[in-house]
């Protein structure tokens, strides 16, 4: 069931929901920066520019409402980062969520991880639905008593109360990061995690804040020889001495624990020959990186570019098993789109629950999904105009050249401004979530 | 005020109700603060709970207060750690051993929160009480809590269960010792790594209790497993275990049953699994015997010192000296001299400076293990080599262990290069490196004797004393100067040091000048009344007319400082006069300490 992208004969994507406001004017602090879904898929966590962490809780699917299932509902908000300076460097530290990444769970509260530009926090999630009730030196009402004619002590006694949810941070890690954090990734260990900047990959235990071991360190003595950043970076699924990191230059290494502790050293070096035919002055900035993951076998790796998404089979280094043009209608636009800085948005890329199929997002508020079996691929658009539940979600196409036929829409036309950088598929079922600029859009599939 | 302090406050009025039982109040106060906003007052609370219990009675601790705290897991870790730690000393304070097992559920769900030194105090109460339950109650109470953790959701409850089977084993009945067994043999297995971590850290403790049998049939096999698990992080854990368990075998056991699979470690493709090896080295060498050493651990350990991961090759290098001197007598020089040594020789010009220094703090204990003339001819040169070793975190490490050298050869054979690393030492770029060596000069100068001392190190000890780089490293030099006139006696000291103490009185920076004073101060008391009232009490005196404020007040300190030292008379009718003087000074400061100082020698 989980095989494909929907559109065929199998199943199609609905509506299911959509969160955020619908104002024509965005505030910068809502515009969501980043989406993931927990290890069950139960629990779904956004950040946003404005340091906030919302988590969405699944509702339990209930018998008499057959049409519902499994509605997204605020389970908790909380401020995660807020703004700060650094007065040495004369440097604003802005609170956006760059990343958030959950724990495995460990006991009936969840953990996740969020960071800034500089800093990690942890944060743990609980339920409270008790209360103490029951003072010696007040009455129910909160009047004091007269502390001298206590005659018999009360001890306090637990009554049920509504459920109230709790976010609390339990760790800050911080001080480890001279450049902006790009990465974190918690190691199937389950103690440790690694976090990633323009030049540096350090290893932290979940534990320990007040120190954390740099890995890969690329800066160079000069920095005027600087050539390369690291752009992304992930743990093995499995392995937990494995790690990858991908560069600015479009490769990627794969370095191994085991055999050293400083892992500047690469085991493995991940890198498609350039065709010399296409060469042209954006080969190299659109050949960067900008977010690599593993498949959750462990067998594979993907990672995106501007143009596409590569699937790599980690037993094979010099080419990706798969390639999947994204937008390549706008190889012929790159010239304005460095001039607006487009070239440089950096989109995430995710895979689905059995690995066989995978999602990325594009402009115009478009997303696409590339069905590994059977090499299908499909555009989707998320808009508030088709927002009925249940609805069907309609294909789109972009017109590439010719005549526009009917249903197609120009690549002059297309909305450079609504992008869709992250996007996550819930571990087990086909149940979607884009973030379009401030806007969540939650999209499930319906069987045919 | 808080309730807590308003309860401290003896209340008049208090005793005046004379329907009042006044002994309540506080108690109901510490109550009601279990709940306070405020941590601390929360924590105190928690940490007067058996004050609380006490007034209670153990029938409603046991029916009120325990539920009630069964369910405050909700708290800061903080509060949870004293809450572990109290309940672990409840036993008389719920009824005695009869009733222990009203502990279990509060420590239970303690012992499933996600802060592991909170769960790890929760394990730590729970095996304190267990030895509190009699064998049936630990049977109907105790065992099924240690089964509903091993098979509890989380992994956290699960972690926790490895801690306890080893202490309810021993006193149970055969077929819960089955089934005991079979827990620890699940948890061995878990699909999560936490578990299986804590189940191999537990491994070697497990097999201790267990009959021989049970260790041959059940232990090793887990072991092997947890020796081979895919996880890097289990497999170094499994190290220590090995060492347990080889304990625990008879000798003609270990080669077939734990050698390959330490063997296999000690070539793990991980590194840190070769590190932990070489961490354990020495316990594992002595849990072996003899033979396996000569046989098998040699080389294992040549190989460690030749590792390609410096970690390793440092954790090694640390393990020279004791891996040296518990090899079987009959062969110890032998094997030093043809497997060792040439591994340390290699060592010594290591790329990594922490493998470098790592051997340096060892390295002199192996003139004990191979007497003077092999000490000569062999390690000399290394120590040599190390005196000038460009890091000067090695040079120091040989000069801080040298009385070993000194035992076997004497510290004459060193001298030539010795004097050169301390010099340079004592003229590092770092002032920790300074420090260090400032600190263990009194020692040093012990050793070279105080001719070769006054000969070359002497003004060095004096140029500490204006060390510009921090203000501990004056300190230390102050104190150094202390211990030397300790070692040297106070003759020494004023032929040598007190006159180029008190000389630094003139000098044009005030700093300085403070400097006599901080000096004064510490060596009053060990050079006597005599040199104290004849050569620096004149100079204090001097000083108490310094144009700096800060130069005056310290003469204020100074003089409560050595007053002791001094006679009646001379405080008197010479002390006195200046304090006075001071005491009028237009400085507050200046002031302050001066009257400070007349009562303190009470001179008023």
């Amino acid at each position: 069931m989980m095989a494909g992208v929907g559109g065929g004969n199998d199943f199609q994507w609905c509506f299911s929901q959509v969160k955020g406001a619908i104002d024509e004017d965005v505030a910068e602090a809502d515009i969501i920066s980043t989406v993931e879904f927990n290890y069950s898929g139960e629990l779904l966590a956004t950040g946003d520019k404005g340091g906030r962490v919302v988590i969405f809780q699944r509702e339990q699917e209930s018998k008499n409402r057959l049409l519902s299932r499994g509605e997204y509902n605020v389970y908790s908000t909380f401020q995660s980062h807020e703004p700060e300076f650094d007065y040495l460097k004369s440097l604003e530290i802005e609170e956006k969520i760059n990343k958030i990444r959950w724990l495995p769970q460990q006991n009936a509260a969840h953990f996740l991880l969020s960071a800034n530009d500089k800093t990690i926090k942890l944060w743990k999630i609980s339920e409270r639905d008790k209360r103490a009730e029951g003072y010696n030196l007040k009455d129910e009402d909160g009047r004091l008593r007269d502390p001298f004619r206590i005659t018999t002590l009360r001890v306090p006694v637990l009554m049920p109360m509504d459920l109230m949810v709790e976010a609390s941070p339990r760790r800050i890690f911080a001080n480890a990061h001279t450049y902006h954090i790009n990465s974190i990734s918690v190691n199937s260990d389950y103690e440790t995690y690694l976090s990633a900047d323009d030049l540096r990959i350090n290893l932290w235990h979940l534990e320990i804040t007040d120190r954390s071991f740099n890995i890969v360190d690329i800066k160079p003595a000069n920095m005027e020889e600087l050539t390369e950043v690291i752009t992304a970076a992930e743990c093995h699924p499995h392995q937990c001495n494995v790690f990858v990191y991908s560069s600015s230059k479009g490769t990627i290494r794969l370095c191994d624990m085991r055999a050293a502790a400083l892992c500047d050293r690469h085991s493995k070096f991940f890198e498609e020959p350039e065709d010399p035919s296409s060469r042209s002055f954006f080969s190299e900035i659109i050949s960067s990186i900008s977010d690599v993951k593993f498949s959750h076998s462990g067998r594979y790796m993907m990672t995106r570019d501007y143009l596409s998404v590569k699937v790599w089979d980690l037993n094979m280094e010099n080419r990706p098993v798969e390639t999947y043009q994204v937008h390549e209608y706008l190889r012929s636009k790159l010239c304005s789109l460095y001039e607006n800085d487009c070239i440089f948005d950096k989109f995430e890329c995710c895979w689905n629950g059995s690995d066989s199929a995978i999602m990325t997002g594009s402009y115009n508020n478009f997303f696409r999904m590339f069905d590994r079996n059977t090499r299908r691929d499909i555009t989707l658009e998320a808009s508030r105009e088709n927002s009925k539940p249940r609805a069907m979600l309609k294909p789109r196409k972009v017109c590439t050249g010719g005549k526009r036929k009917k249903d197609e829409i120009s690549v002059d036309s297309l909305d450079f401004n609504k992008k869709i950088l992250h996007t996550a598929w819930h571990p087990k079922e086909n149940v979607i979530a884009v973030a379009a600029t401030n806007n969540l859009y939650i999209f499930q599939d319906k069987i045919n | 005020m808080s309730l807590q302090e308003l309860a401290k406050q003896p209340l008049a009025s208090k005793m005046a109700g004379a329907d009042s039982d006044d002994s309540l109040y506080p108690i109901a106060v510490l109550i009601d603060e279990l709940r306070n906003e405020d941590v601390q007052l929360r924590l105190n609370s928690i940490k007067k709970l058996s004050t609380i219990a006490l007034a209670l009675g153990v029938e409603r601790t046991r029916t009120e207060l325990l539920p009630f705290l069964t369910d405050t897991i909700y708290d800061e870790d903080e509060v949870l750690l004293a809450l572990a730690e109290q309940l672990g000393n409840f036993t008389m304070l719920v009824g005695g051993p009869e009733y222990v097992h009203c502990l279990l559920p509060p420590l239970e769900s303690l012992a499933t929160v996600e802060e592991t030194v909170v769960r790890d105090k929760a394990v730590e109460s729970l095996r304190k009480i267990s030895h509190e339950h009699s064998p049936v109650d630990l049977e109907v109470h105790f065992e099924p809590l240690v089964k509903r953790l091993a098979s509890g959701d989380w992994f956290t409850s699960r972690t926790s269960a490895c801690g306890l089977f080893s202490v309810c084993y021993p006193r149970v009945s055969s077929t819960v010792k089955a089934e005991i067994r079979q827990h620890f043999r699940t948890l061995c297995s878990d699909d999560t790594p936490m578990v299986r971590r804590a189940a191999a850290s537990k491994l070697g403790e497990f097999a201790k209790v267990l009959e021989l049998e049970y260790v041959k049939s059940d232990i090793i096999s887990l072991f092997t497993a947890l020796a081979s698990d895919e996880q890097d992080s289990v497999r170094l854990l499994a190290v220590e275990a090995g060492v347990s368990i080889a304990t625990l075998l008879p000798q003609e056991d270990l080669e077939a049953l734990v050698m390959p699979t330490l063997r296999q470690a000690a070539e793990d493709k991980s590194w840190r699994v070769r590190y932990m090896v070489a961490d354990k080295f020495s316990d594992l060498q002595k849990a072996v015997g003899p033979e396996i050493t000569k046989n098998d651990l040699v080389p294992a350990f040549q190989n460690l010192l030749k590792d390609c991961e410096a970690e390793v090759r440092a954790a090694a290098a640390n393990k020279v000296k004791e891996f040296c001197e518990n090899l079987p007598e009959d062969s110890r020089e032998t094997i030093i001299m043809t497997h060792i040594l040439p591994c340390v020789k290699e060592l010594v010009s290591d790329t990594n400076q922490h493998v470098k220094s790592a051997l340096a703090s060892v390295i002199m204990g192996l003139s004990t293990i191979l007497g003077k003339d092999n000490t000569i001819e062999h390690l000399l040169p290394l120590f040599l080599a190390q005196l000038k070793d460009e890091c000067p975190e090695v040079r120091l490490n040989i000069i801080s262990n040298l009385d070993c050298v000194n035992e076997v050869i004497g510290i004459r054979q060193l001298s030539q290069s010795l004097l050169p690393a301390i010099v340079e030492l004592a003229e590092d770029a770092k002032w920790r490196v300074r420090l260090a060596i400032i600190e263990y000069m009194p020692l040093l100068a012990g050793q070279l004797g105080v001719e070769f001392f006054d000969e070359k190190l002497n003004s060095l000890c004096m140029a500490w004393l204006v060390d510009h780089g921090s203000c501990y490293n004056v300190e230390a030099a102050t104190c150094n100067l202390m211990k030397l006139v300790e070692k040297f006696g106070a003759e020494w000291a004023q032929n040598t040091i007190v006159p180029k103490v008190l000389g630094m009185a003139n000098d044009p920076n005030y700093l300085h000048r403070m400097t006599t004073l901080f000096c004064i101060n510490a060596l009053s008391e060990v050079c006597g009344q005599e040199i104290t009232t004849k050569h620096m009490l004149p100079v204090v005196f001097k000083m108490s007319n310094d144009q700096v404020a800060n130069v005056r007040f310290n003469v204020a300190k100074s003089l409560q400082k050595i007053g002791p030292v001094l006679d009646s008379n001379c405080l008197q009718t010479e002390v006195k006069p200046v304090l006075e003087k001071l005491a009028s000074d237009q400085d507050m400061d200046v002031k302050y300490f001066a009257q400070e100082a007349i009562s303190v020698l009470s001179l008023a």
